[in-house]
């Protein structure tokens, strides 16, 4: 019985010549890994993920591979649609005959991945996805994840709100999972560190078409003395710049998810916000030796600064690999046990996946916006490890239901 | 005299300020033809919306057999036997020819509402009967698209025969046809009348037309009824002769 | 709480104006488009886009000459826009002259797709924040309150053109034109006018207006990549609103939209992802034809060309169909998984389409919203199965019935109006529906959506799962098929064809239409519960304004005059957007230029071509 691939199918059936993918020639005793991510609607975020990821596919390639076998990665485009994600997590599994998932950038996309692997029992390492249904609510077997999830990150920064005098709080937040998660969490952990905080506004701007003005004035009205910021992309840009205008940060601090990451604070350029508390990536400073040589190997290769995206697109592959060496098989039953507590060093510190939840340790950066030749830099950061932002193991087993 | 079966009174109609149609009282007979005319803009159309449904009268009565029926919806007057023409002729044009017209056969026989079963399966020989009747038979095949005005003008009174009409409104049945097919056209309508008992109310511009197959003539000018009577008193009508040639108006021009 | 002191009063309209005045410089050149040309222009937020990185990328060139070079950019980046409209214009839509007004519409479409990697390649995928603008960069103080200069500006800009216009319309010749063109464009061709200059400077003005309102948000906005279709959705409803072809009315929409947007923030944060769609449906509920509208300036979007008879289908056909069955019946024994499972999908895309073509090409009613149904019906399988734990059957069962629920509930609001405005009625139900599904989290998921929506056995395996997708759509198409040739059937296409005619020979148009509304949709939510098995989980993004536009695109590329376009459609959009999405970098590029080819060759879609060929090898053959 002759069984069609993909295209084969093509040439058949629905009668388009297949167009694009040159046909690499591919090793035949690779290991394959199929990567699915929104690379045409996400594609500031993930060209420097790309390449992060193809740096250490390279590197791990030219070490001789995992057990003697190298790395490929089949991508493809989900357009920004968990439908399509999930078709062509289908299409990698059935037709390119992948051994691992990984991708994705949205958390609804990740969340569709992370279900296609428990109902096909294939590992998936989801890499940017933050929201935390996917290790706890809805976490599966199957899945892992790298970066460090919203509940860690706004337990970072409740550590820093908890230290400000301000009392009175007003939030603004992208109105979908990840920004209601984000305030969620942020008031729960602030009232619990700090039970005299009240919160007196709470925005939620429809994701990349925040009415900017409107919003700022809303946030006025309420008479702040903080304000905790989850906007990211053009919402915060233009956040920052209208609030600076209309006077919306002065004398007050600001606390802010993810604003020191290279991908959100450079396109505001000599208009970032100085003085605000953030969770990032200072790439420039960070000078440990692991990091020194992944810069320059990255500035080497792409001519430019990594960015955040580049560091996870580079330890998932490192984790994958690791993971593939741990269990000395591409038997994913094997690989899900060998990821359970698989330690590893990435250019931020060692990092482990824990056994209980999947989430890794990987932490963050926490610091303060300066400017450094008319560009926004993290100053007075912090690496904070990520397993001390989890909440306690019995938290966590009711958080996580599947076990 | 036979039985009325319409009656109309005090129509009035209004139209940002201009007032198109000012009282206007009129009655058609079972088996007779009356002509509506009169000079373009004097209200015909307006006249005729007003009894079809199509317009809402600003005020008088209305009635199909003694039934008031003022401000009904078409639809609603069509189950009371009212069929039209259009000025504007509009058949089904995705159709054929006698899926047009069984198309209103199923309407009368209240099966619209089938979801199943093929249409073209039902009626399609009481089809072939009225288009018998329009002289329309040979092109039952051909789809109403491609059709040339004057035949269109015959499926649009094919559907509206479909319905066993007591009263039967055309507004300018002709307009658009060569001589001969008017006069052909007018026959068979004034035939249809008489022999089934049709009322028949139109409009015309052709002269010739009214006067050979009209029972009684009815003048509208700006809205307001000039002249009533048999066309041999119409023809010698001077108010209405000065209305006609005083306007510069051919008789024959068509709106 | 907010309490609404006579500042924050003052200062959230300003709010609203200065949204207004960006809002309105868009709409404006969209509703003058559309009032002479008739053409829905898609592509009106791809001006606005290039506009933007235009004018970003000028003022950088232009940086040197100050304050002028700022404002030289603003002029400069519009002036090239208009270049660009007039381009679009002469290569594209004057070959679609005569195509009935949706295919304009699927053109403009494949502009949008084309420009939105043009703009990628050029301008690259990183924000782009612009300069201030020079002498506009402080602010006043209004109360305790500041209030940016440029704002200010932006409130001034929106009456200052609309007096523009005004006098351009009342004083000039072109003006003369363009207001009778808006009102009766056959007076104009009959006026023995040049159409195509006409048309052509009509378009330079849109999108040079479009392409202003871009430039003008650089020292407010970053520019970025997802301007073009946020802005055109809104300005859309504006021009709806306003009602079509009144640039008046346009203005008043944008300000009402505004300042409801604005103070709407204040008190129900939430509610700002549909806001412009409540304002929108119930002005339409309440005005049929917007606040300035008038029922005589027709609103356009015919669907279908006249001369599209439908034929059942021939015996060749039928073996053909049944072939074609037999050779999906049987994938299981010969092909993988992917192709089996990318066969379901399109199986289910082609009822999709169907259900819409049963609407649109049946039924006259274009609808922009069409994917509510479909998304209705998949998260009625997918609570059915998930929550509920029904058997499988049940949950296949409440896909339809909670689609056509909705739809009976849509078709009621929605059959009242016509063209235009029923579509973008349509699109206010849609999104609002979209809303509650993002929103009404505890039932929903929210935007993460139910997941675990999987089949169980035997349909959990590809090859189970593609018979059940076959058995079951081709009993969908089958039925609708049946249906459009009943006597509802004839009924539905008699109140397209002439709706007059029709309620006069006793067919009630309305009912008809409610009743084809609600069919249409539950055939839709058929195909969303399959959906929703299919993918194994449902999000909201089923019932996003980009699935009807997928919906609407496979009807329309597939040939609206025919029973078959829509299935043919479905296969061919579905199946090539599905390999270019895996394979090729600018897939969004390629997928633009081939719509576009297709449009422009076939503006009847595929299967109008096909019938077409079909026509001619049957005429030579008769006459050899
Ligand atoms: N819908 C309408 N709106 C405004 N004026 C109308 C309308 N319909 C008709 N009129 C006006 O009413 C008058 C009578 O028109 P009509 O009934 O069409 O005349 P006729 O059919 O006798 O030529 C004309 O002055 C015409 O302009
Ligand atoms: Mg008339």
């Amino acid at each position: 019985m002759t069984t069609l691939d993909r295209r084969g199918f093509l040439a058949g059936a629905s009668m388009f010549a297949s167009l694009g993918a040159p046909a690499i020639l591919r090793a035949e005793d690779a290991i394959k890994i199929g990567e699915v991510n929104s690379y045409t609607a996400q594609p500031a975020f993930l060209k420097p993920y790309r390449q992060g990821w193809d740096l250490a596919l390279e590197k791990v390639n030219a070490a001789g591979g995992v057990d003697g076998r190298k790395l490929e990665t089949i991508f493809r485009d989900d357009g920004g649609k968990p439908e399509d994600a999930v078709r062509y997590a289908g299409d990698l599994i059935d037709a390119e005959k992948v051994d691992v998932l990984a991708g994705g950038f949205l958390s609804n996309i990740g969340l569709a991945l992370a279900d296609v692997a428990n109902q096909r029992k294939r590992l998936y390492v989801a890499s940017e996805p933050l929201t935390d249904a996917l290790v706890w609510a809805k976490g599966n077997r199957y899945t892992f994840r790298l970066r460090p999830s919203t509940y860690m990150q706004a337990a970072m920064l409740v550590e820093e709100a908890a230290k400000l005098p301000a009392r009175r709080w007003a939030l603004v937040a992208p109105n979908y999972e990840y920004g209601q998660s984000a305030n969620r969490w942020f008031k729960d952990l602030l009232k619990r560190a700090k039970p005299e905080v009240e919160f007196v506004a709470e925005q939620y701007p429809a994701l990349g078409k925040m009415d900017v003005g409107a919003t700022i004035q809303a946030l006025e009205a309420s008479k702040p003395e903080a304000i905790f910021n989850v906007t990211f992309g053009g919402d915060l840009t233009n956040f920052v710049r209208q609030g600076t205008t209309r006077g919306l940060f002065e004398g007050r601090s600001v606390v802010s998810m993810l604003t020191g990451e290279p991908e959100y604070v450079d396109p505001l350029g000599a208009e970032a916000p100085v003085g605000w508390i953030v969770t990032g990536y200072p790439y420039g400073d960070l000078d440990t030796p692991q990091h020194v040589a992944f810069r320059n190997a990255y500035k080497a290769k792409f001519a430019e600064m990594p960015k955040l995206g580049s560091v996870v697109g580079y330890e998932t592959v490192n984790s994958i690999a690791a993971a593939l060496a741990k269990a000395g098989s591409t038997d994913n039953e094997k690989l899900v046990s060998a990821l359970e507590g698989l330690k590893l060093v990435t250019v931020f510190g060692p990092v482990e996946f824990r056994a209980i939840d999947h989430q890794s340790t990987m932490g963050a950066f926490v610091g303060k916006i300066a400017l450094k030749d008319g560009l926004g830099v993290m100053s007075n950061w912090s690496y904070r490890d990520g397993a001390k932002y989890l909440p306690p193991d019995s938290e966590v087993r009711v958080l996580r239901p599947a076990g | 005299m036979s039985t009325k079966v319409l009656e109309v009174e005090g129509l009035r109609k209004r139209f940002h300020g201009v007032e198109a149609v000012r009282g206007v009282d009129l009655t058609v007979c079972a088996g007779e033809a009356v002509a509506l005319i009169g000079p373009n803009g004097a209200g015909k159309t307006t006249c005729f919306n007003m009894i079809g449904g199509q317009l809402r009268p600003d005020a008088g009565r209305v009635r199909i057999k003694g039934e008031d029926v003022t401000g009904m919806s078409p639809r609603l007057l069509w189950q009371r036997g009212v069929g039209r023409t259009f000025q504007i002729t509009a058949a089904f044009a995705s159709m054929t020819v006698r899926e047009n017209v069984q198309l209103a056969l199923h309407a009368k026989a209240k099966r619209l509402n089938h979801v199943f079963g093929r249409m073209t399966a039902n009626f399609g020989d009481e089809a072939d009967a009225v288009l018998d009747r329009v002289g329309m038979r040979a092109e039952a095949q051909r789809p109403c698209a491609f059709l040339a005005y004057g035949d269109l003008k015959r499926i649009e009174l094919a559907i509206a025969l479909a319905a066993a009409p007591k009263l039967l409104l055309m507004d300018e049945p002709t307009a658009g046809m060569a001589p001969g097919e008017r006069v052909q056209l007018m026959a068979l309508a004034a035939s249809l009348a008489k022999r089934e008992g049709i009322a028949v109310l139109f409009t015309e511009h052709d002269m010739d037309v009214v006067f050979a197959h009209a029972d009684r003539i009815i003048v509208l000018d700006r809205g307001s009824i000039l002249a009533e009577g048999q066309p041999d008193k119409i023809k010698a009508d001077p108010a209405v002769r000065a209305v006609y040639l005083g306007a510069g108006l051919a008789p024959t021009a068509s709106a | 709480m907010t309490v609404l002191t006579p500042d924050i009063i003052l200062i959230q309209a300003l709010n609203g104006l200065a949204s207004a005045s960006s809002l309105f410089l868009v709409a404006s050149g969209l509703s003058i488009i559309f009032g002479v040309t008739r053409v829905v222009n898609f592509a009106h937020g791809s001006f606005y886009m290039l506009g933007a990185y235009l004018g970003w990328s000028l003022t950088r060139h232009l940086a040197s000459f100050g304050a002028f070079g700022f404002w030289g950019s603003v002029l400069g980046a519009a002036l090239i826009v208009g270049g660009i409209g007039i381009l679009v214009e002469m290569l594209v839509l004057r070959r679609l002259r005569r195509a009935p007004e949706l295919y304009p519409l699927l053109a403009t479409f494949g502009v949008v797709l084309i420009v939105q990697d043009a703009a990628l390649a050029i301008w690259g995928p990183e924000d782009l924040l612009g300069p201030r603008a020079p002498g506009l960069t402080g602010f006043v103080s209004i109360f305790a309150s500041r209030f940016p200069v440029y704002e200010l500006f932006l409130i001034a800009v929106g009456p200052l053109l609309l007096g523009g216009l005004w006098l351009l319309f009342r004083r000039t010749r072109f003006g003369l034109l363009v207001r009778a063109a808006t009102q009766d464009r056959e007076m104009v061709a009959a006026l023995g006018v040049d159409e195509r200059r006409l048309f052509s400077n009509v378009f330079f003005l849109g999108a040079a207006l479009a392409g202003l309102g871009g430039a003008l948000q650089l020292p407010r906005e970053a520019v970025n990549l997802n301007m073009d279709v946020s802005v055109v959705v809104e300005a859309f409803v504006v021009v709806v609103v306003g009602g079509l072809g009144s640039l008046v009315g346009a203005y008043v929409a944008a300000v009402l939209i505004g300042i409801i947007q604005a103070f709407g923030i204040l008190f129900l944060p939430k509610v700002t992802l549909v806001l412009v769609f409540l304002v929108m449906g119930i002005v339409l509920a309440v005005r049929p034809f917007g606040l300035f509208g008038r029922s005589a300036a027709s609103e356009g979007l015919r669907t279908v060309a006249q001369e599209s008879v439908l034929r059942p289908l021939s015996t060749s056909s039928r073996i053909l169909f049944a072939l074609c069955v037999l050779l999906i019946g049987a994938m299981p024994l010969f092909a993988g998984g992917y192709a089996m499972g990318i066969v379901a999908e399109l199986l289910i895309l082609a009822v999709f389409a169907a259900s819409l073509h049963f609407l649109m090409g049946l039924g006259g009613m274009a609808s922009f919203g069409h994917a509510a149904f479909f998304g209705i019906g998949a998260y009625g399988a997918a609570l059915a199965l998930t929550a509920l734990q029904w058997p499988i059957a049940a949950c296949l069962l409440a896909a339809p019935l909670g689609a056509g629920l909705a739809g009976i509930f849509a078709g009621w609001l929605c059959v009242r109006l016509s063209g235009v405005y029923l579509a973008m009625l349509s699109l206010a139900v849609a999104q609002i529906a979209w809303a509650t599904s993002f929103q009404w989290v505890e039932v929903t998921g929210g935007d993460n959506g139910i997941l675990g929506v999987w089949p169980p056995p035997p349909f959990a395996s590809r090859s189970g799962f593609l018979l059940l997708t076959l058995v079951l759509t081709a009993a969908a198409l089958a039925s609708l098929r049946i249906a459009a040739f009943s006597p509802f059937g004839y009924a539905l296409r008699a109140a397209r064809d002439a709706p007059r005619r029709a309620e006069a020979s006793g067919i009630h148009v309305r009912a008809t239409q409610w009743a084809a509304f609600a069919i249409a949709a539950a055939f839709a939510g058929v195909a969303g519960g399959l959906y929703a098995l299919a993918k194994g989980s449902v999000f909201p993004t089923y019932l996003a304004i980009s699935k009807s536009v997928d919906a609407l695109i496979m009807v329309l590329l597939g040939g609206i005059g025919s029973l078959t376009g829509p299935i043919i459609g479905a296969f061919a959009f579905g199946g090539l957007e599905a390999e270019l999405m895996a394979s090729a970098p600018f897939w969004r590029a390629i997928l633009g230029v081939v719509i576009l080819a297709l449009v422009i060759v076939a503006p009847s879609g595929i299967t109008g071509v096909l019938g077409r060929q079909i026509g001619k090898r049957q005429k030579s053959a008769a006459s050899a």
